[in-house]
């Protein structure tokens, strides 16, 4: 296990007090992208990667851009880094327009997703590495490549060659690379993906210290959604070269706005019903066993006839009798921690409910059984597609 | 009873003793083609030039003394041989130059080819290897076409008005540096092209995202990662450059004499066997101590850092 250890903090752009982070400006944002396309090819081979994306990213928060692969998530991390041009929009920086700047000359650095350590050198000299390119004077850069190998403990090994270390290493190494100059922005481009997953778990509890130490706004890119949660302040959800979604961990699985983010973020039940008398965010929503239930609205949602609304399968309640809905049981799955039951609704519609499990006693249901389903007040949300 | 280690053991040797043998004929032809002509070399430049050419078996040092001195006629005085120097000297000067030349033009090249997308790179390996097709000497008669005083080069400076009357280009050492690397130049871009083409190009990107410009990504990750295909391209260049014949003959005119020229001279004109393999030998062990030197100094400086 990885303990958070304080006492290794960075003399950080913001400035820490007792591990807290003030920033500077709060409230500003270290990123913005305006209205950016990228397109990539001539012609009938033209694919737009990005399709006019706009997101504020504040600053010191621990940003994630999270979608299945295709979906422009390493696209937009490019743009941000440089590596690529945007076809049109602006890229802001502190307000600046950083878009035709090349990556060179942006305070930004990057995580490879291979890490890219550069073969021909040393831990320690690839650590030094930028602060070499700004052109510190070698005292310093030898103080901070001393300071990151502490604070990613990697001290033992700082002579080793970066092909005679395992991949967390290398992963470890990368990381202090990318923030030994300390950047603005620090930008990771799937950086977990390649380690298993004991370590992946410990690497993402280590990253989010270090976002903490530095107090560095980080933009982390994964396609993992639990990932994702775990890890971020906010996120914001992609798909087909679009933003679907932003919003912190809670939001985006609590309410989310689309099927695509409702789906591809944990489990969920889709049902048809007629949604009326909005207000206030809530709406009545009429669901085709006749019951009628109180419902978050997302945003952006244009009234119709037929809406769609999610449940979360450990929202509702399976009861004996009736319920909002009503059906019988199909499957019962036993998980560990909890058990899922497959519920066939008379309407058609499948449900899954999740329920926690007990040391003592069964699940109370068995395959065949005619269920009722209840759906308390906070539980659904209404989509807005 | 054996046991299982002593007949691994015994299985291990007879594997060994089998890879021999079927290696034997091979072995054979190589050490006898490879070493027995330069074993002939070495032992005819310490014999007696024959007077038709061919040798008298009689032992001499007086090939070697020859290489880089020359005895008077008169008086038997040895002084240093200034045409012997002369033309080393210009080979090395020469082949170095040549060296330098095409890693100047193949580097990029090479970096040009390696960036392209897989298909068209294909093609650009095809259009370098075209030059091979054709005979070194018609390739380097056409080169003598191009930069003779009546040629294409001559030709648009004097009509562009740059000059008035043709500058001499053809039979110096120009000449023979231009022939030479336009002959050479595939040697070298092709080994360069391997290298680069294994290149992760991500580590380019990783420096450029650590503030290295241009030039500095050039200088401290290509350079480095790529230094053993410009170390390859840079020894296949130098051997045949120092030892090229027809460059010189064609384009040099004859006058501006090279290594082999000389050499070429003492086994047919001069009638002095024992001074040619003398010369070959020397030839031979200046390309060594180049190559030598040449290979510890690079491997030194990619363990410099700075």
């Amino acid at each position: 296990m990885v303990t958070i250890k304080t006492g290794t903090h960075l003399p950080t752009r913001a400035g820490s007090l007792n591990g807290v982070i003030v920033p500077e400006q709060p409230g500003k944002n270290a990123i913005e992208v305006r209205g950016v396309r990228k397109v990539f090819g001539t012609g009938e081979n033209q694919v737009a990667a990005l399709d006019t994306v706009s997101v504020s990213i504040r600053e010191n928060e621990f940003f994630t851009l999270l979608g299945p692969s295709g979906c422009g998530k390493t696209t937009l991390l490019r743009l941000i880094a440089g590596f690529d041009f945007p076809t049109a929009g602006e890229i802001l920086l502190h307000g600046q327009d950083i878009a035709p700047l090349p990556p060179f000359k942006r305070p930004v650095n990057t995580v490879f997703q291979s890490y890219a350590l550069f073969p021909h050198m040393t831990v320690a000299q690839n650590i030094g590495f930028g602060l070499e390119m700004l052109g510190k004077p070698k005292a310093e850069i030898e103080a901070r490549v001393a300071q990151m190998l502490k604070l990613v403990k990697m001290e033992a090994l700082k002579a080793r060659r970066t092909s005679q270390i395992s991949g967390g290493q290398q992963q470890r190494v990368a990381l202090a690379r990318a923030l030994a100059p300390q950047p603005k922005v620090l930008l990771l481009d799937e950086p977990l993906s390649a380690l298993d997953y004991k370590l992946r778990k410990e690497m993402q509890i280590e990253l989010k210290r270090l976002q903490h130490e530095t107090g560095i706004t980080f933009i982390f890119v994964t396609h993992d959604q639990e990932e994702a949660l775990t890890m971020s302040d906010r996120i914001a959800v992609m798909s087909a070269g679009k933003i679907l979604q932003v919003g912190t961990p809670r939001d985006i699985y609590d309410k989310p706005a689309e099927r695509f983010v409702a789906d591809f973020i944990g489990e969920t039940n889709f049902l048809t019903a007629a949604v009326a008398d909005m207000g206030n965010g809530k709406a009545r929503a009429t669901l085709k066993s006749g019951a009628v239930i109180e419902a978050t609205v997302a945003d952006g949602f244009q009234p119709k006839d037929s809406a769609t609304v999610v449940v979360r399968p450990e929202h509702a309640k399976l009861v004996k009798g009736k319920g909002d809905l009503s059906g019988s049981v199909t499957n019962v799955v036993y998980f560990g921690t909890d058990t899922h039951i497959h519920v066939q609704l008379d309407s058609g519609e499948a449900f899954t409910v999740r329920q926690q499990n007990t040391r003592t006693a069964g699940c109370g249901f068995e395959v065949g059984d005619a269920v009722g389903i209840s759906i308390g007040n906070d539980a659904a949300q209404v989509l807005r597609d | 009873m054996a046991t299982a280690e002593q007949v691994a053991k015994e299985a291990e040797q007879s594997d060994v003793r089998a890879r021999w043998l079927l290696s034997a004929p091979a072995l054979l032809i190589i050490l006898v083609a490879a070493t027995g002509p330069l074993l002939i070399v070495l032992v005819y430049s310490f014999l007696t030039p024959g007077p038709y050419g061919d040798v008298k078996w009689q032992f001499s040092p007086e090939a070697w003394v020859s290489v880089f001195m020359e005895r008077d006629i008169f008086d038997d005085t040895l002084s240093l041989a200034a045409a012997h120097i002369t033309i080393f000297w210009r080979s090395i000067k020469l082949a170095v130059v040549t060296t330098i030349a095409t890693l100047a033009l193949g580097f990029p090249t090479a970096y040009f080819m390696a960036t392209r997308s897989e298909k068209t790179r294909d093609i650009w390996l095809f259009l370098i290897t075209i030059p091979f097709w054709t005979n070194l000497l018609i390739r380097t008669f056409a080169v003598l076409q191009i930069i003779r005083n009546e040629g294409i080069i001559n030709t648009l400076l004097i009509k562009a008005g740059i000059v008035s009357a043709p500058v001499q280009i053809l039979f110096t050492d120009t000449a023979i540096l231009v022939g030479m690397a336009y002959v050479y130049l595939p040697l070298m871009v092709l080994p360069i092209y391997a290298s680069m083409e294994k290149l992760d190009f991500r580590l380019v990107e990783a420096g450029y995202d650590l503030y290295a410009n241009r030039f500095q990504v050039l200088r401290r990750i290509i350079f480095p990662l790529v230094k053993p295909g410009v170390i390859a391209g840079s020894i296949l260049v130098f051997i045949p450059a120092i030892g090229a014949y027809v460059t010189p003959v064609v384009l040099g005119g004859g006058k501006n004499m090279m290594l082999s020229n000389l050499i070429e001279l003492q086994f047919g004109q001069g009638r002095n066997w024992p001074l040619g393999s003398a010369l070959s030998i020397a030839v031979m062990i200046i390309v060594m101590v180049a190559l030598l030197a040449y290979v510890r100094n690079a491997g030194r400086t990619e363990v410099r850092h700075g």
